[in-house]
């Protein structure tokens, strides 16, 4: 028998927590991509050194 | 005695992440949204797909962070009016401290996400937004003018000149074009909402202008924003961001929209009350077609050159 009695209280808290969590794991992913996009697209160009220099 | 304790009754009113998201005005930021991302694509230089996505996204997060501050100055107003009363802070699910704190952080997250994923201009459009909509509209105009939503209607009017920002770095008259049609737009189209959601303003001591000039002057004030909408929405045609398709769609919608607002200057409180306020509930429904088809004409003409279309 289990100790606690599961009430919809925990199934909306566990809801709520999991929908944060991919929330969270949105965000990275996003900035990730973001990242990818903007050095791609030659925004942050790192300044070229000629041989010999 | 025990340091384990049960808590038989449990806080039933407690807030799902469904209740945190209603907070920011979904449909409002829908709008948002949709209007940005057509300044963005009406733009002349085109952008990554992602940062697009990405700028386009801190917009709708800065746009739902000025409506959970909004929900939680208003929340007392928001509880009289039948229109809102179910609304997360009114109906108990969220405190009006966690919906402050949930605009404030979201407004700082997605100001400071926009600067890096776009540009400082864009970034500092999204912020002088924010400040206009919860601080200009909801603080100083909404309880103390009838010209709120006249005034306040700016705020709703800045997503397309931010997405044209995101897209140029700069703002040009094409964009302040889409800023008018939203400013203009937003006054008749309230106004109409509040000659037939009656009593509710009138409770909740917010001074539409039904409330303080009367049902009359509504009526005039209604018509006179609507010639000059006309005006500007037809004469948008023969800008930039204009064209054949832009045209068309206006000639027919502002046709139907002068109609209408003719059809309310017309009517008395009599005709008004008889009918269940027919035309006024109808000019309302029409009102949120009329931009989201003027805006979606803009993006067909944006979107047509690239495709070998009509554009000339």
């Amino acid at each position: 028998m289990s100790l606690r009695a599961e009430h919809e209280l925990h199934r909306r808290r566990k809801g709520r927590n999991v929908g944060v969590g991919r929330l969270l794991g949105g965000f990275v992913v996003l900035i990730l991509a973001l990242t990818v996009a903007k050095v791609t697209s030659g925004d942050f160009e790192l300044p070229r050194i000629e041989e010999g220099q | 005695m025990t340091d384990v304790s049960y808590q038989d009754q449990p806080h039933e009113a407690e807030a799902s992440l469904g209740d945190y998201f209603a907070l920011m005005k979904p449909r409002v930021m829908s709008l948002v949204v949709f209007t940005a991302l057509v300044g963005l694509l009406a733009a002349p230089v085109g952008v990554n797909p992602v940062i697009a996505f990405a700028s386009i996204l801190f917009v709708a997060i800065g746009a739902g962070a000025s409506g959970a501050l909004n929900m939680w100055w208003d929340a007392d107003i928001d509880a009289v009016m039948r229109r809102t009363a179910k609304r997360p802070i009114p109906s108990g699910k969220v405190t009006p401290d966690e919906a402050k704190a949930l605009g404030i952080a979201l407004s700082g997250l997605s100001v400071m996400m926009l600067a890096l994923s776009a540009n400082l201009l864009a970034a500092a459009l999204l912020a002088f937004t924010i400040f206009f909509y919860a601080v200009v509209y909801s603080m100083w105009l909404k309880r103390s003018t009838p010209q709120n939503i006249v005034i306040g209607g700016a705020a709703g009017a800045f997503p397309p000149v931010i997405g044209w920002v995101i897209a140029t770095g700069s703002m040009s008259v094409e964009a302040w074009l889409m800023f008018a049609l939203i400013f203009m737009w937003t006054p008749p189209h309230f106004w109409a909402l509040a000659l037939f959601m009656k009593s509710d303003y009138d409770d909740a001591g917010v001074p539409m202008l039904t409330v303080t000039h009367g049902r009359r002057a509504t009526r005039v004030h209604i018509l006179a924003y609507t010639v000059l909408l006309v005006v500007l929405a037809i004469g948008t045609a023969f800008t930039a961001i204009g064209g054949p398709v832009y045209l068309t769609t206006a000639l027919v919608l502002n046709a139907l929209f002068l109609k209408g607002a003719y059809d309310i200057w017309r009517r008395d409180e009599v005709q008004s009350e008889a009918d269940g306020y027919t035309v006024e509930k109808a000019f309302f429904k029409l009102s949120l077609l009329y931009l989201f088809l003027h805006f979606g004409a803009i993006l067909v003409e944006a979107v047509l050159p690239a495709a070998g279309g009509i554009w000339t």
